[in-house]
């Protein structure tokens, strides 16, 4: 019998311990966040994709709904590939910034929304409670942020591929580090650690993980760019002529 | 041009992500990402721990009751990738059913 106990028990134990080292990234989960802040992010949250909703309801073309699913997807996948950074530390994508530049930022909203309401639910990934945070943060920020800096930007900026790409590598770690600086102002907020601490502490190691959130968005862009240049709302200027000469979502 | 035509573009990309969910994955760094080294660091760790939904179904993205971790991870994120692109497109359907429901007038006047 005791030869028999001795290796379940050692399984469960590391079992145990597995599940504790949850991959959170920016994913805050239950416990982290007082009622109110919670509650507060979470209206915020039901805001914006509220008005997604609506904007989606009036003109999302059902060409583009293969797209908004392969594209939620996508990034729940490439959420999972955490890679290092600097001391013991990983980093993964979010992919609010992708989102929002192949679908524009109210759509990219739903998507990240199905993408952190399904880990949440699926995978105990990112809390219940905090659910409404990390959307707003993780989602609607990151999304609205690159919608209002790529859209102006790039009617501005000469017409290049390059000039284009370089400003989706910018719009990306803007995106992470606004995620950070979010998250850092509602733990404080809520009374969990005090903001002088925590937020040098966010920003410096997201710093570096919006390297990566860049790189990854810039190669996924340029990718849909050289293959499908139309899947790509917030494109270009001088391609986005192209795609509406050819018809909003010409299958040629 | 020589475009590819659409289907098999978001074919090839939903391949991709099943493949990296599937494939990549298990072998992605395991180390604290930014807020839980933070966390550690701080010392507020331990208020995550203490609610960690023991209800969903794959916590942790591991299968349950699979030994090998790799395996457990793999398939966790080959089952959540294919549920996610499910998730996603019922949702985007649903929504645009509604807006090709909707008349022109009813247009111009939402955009209004």
């Amino acid at each position: 019998m005791q030869t028999f106990e001795t290796p379940v028990r050692y399984v469960h134990m590391t079992t145990l311990a597995f599940t504790s080292e949850l991959p959170l990234a920016l994913h805050i989960p239950d416990g982290f966040l007082d009622g109110d802040v919670a509650a507060l992010a979470a209206i915020v949250a039901l805001g914006a994709v509220s008005y997604s909703l609506r904007i989606a309801e009036r003109d999302l073309d059902e060409a583009r709904v293969p797209l908004l699913g392969v594209l939620a997807a996508f990034i729940f996948a490439v959420q999972m590939l955490n890679f290092p950074v600097a001391g013991g530390t990983s980093g993964h994508l979010l992919g609010a910034t992708l989102a929002a530049v192949l679908l524009g930022p109210w759509l990219a909203c739903l998507v990240l929304t199905v993408v952190l309401t399904a880990q949440a639910f699926m995978f105990a990934d990112g809390g219940i409670t905090a659910l409404g945070a990390n959307v707003l943060n993780m989602g609607v920020l990151g999304a609205l942020m690159t919608g209002g800096l790529v859209a102006p930007a790039v009617r501005a900026l000469p017409r290049t591929r390059g000039v284009y790409l370089a400003l989706v590598g910018v719009a990306s770690w803007l995106a992470v580090m606004a995620a950070a600086l979010a998250t850092s102002l509602q733990l404080a907020a809520s009374g969990t650690v005090p903001l002088d601490s925590v937020l040098p502490a966010m920003l410096g190691v997201h710093a570096l993980i919006g390297i990566g959130e860049a790189g990854i968005t810039v190669a996924a862009v340029s990718a849909v760019l050289a293959s499908r240049p139309d899947l790509v709302a917030l494109g270009p200027a001088d391609r986005r002529e192209v795609a509406l000469a050819a018809g909003p979502h010409g299958t040629a | 041009m020589s475009r590819l035509p659409a289907r098999l573009f978001l074919a090839l990309a939903l391949a991709l992500a099943v493949g990296l969910a599937l494939g990549v994955a298990p072998y992605a760094s395991s180390s604290p990402d930014g807020l839980e080294r933070v966390a550690r660091d701080k010392g507020f760790a331990e208020l995550g721990r203490s609610h960690v939904q023991a209800d969903a179904p794959l916590p942790g993205y591991a299968f349950p009751h699979i030994g090998n971790e790799r395996v457990a991870t793999g398939l966790a994120g080959f089952a959540g990738t294919l549920g996610v692109f499910a998730l996603g497109y019922g949702f985007a359907w649903t929504l645009s059913r509604r807006a090709a429901r909707r008349t022109p007038a009813e247009r111009a006047g939402a955009s209004a």
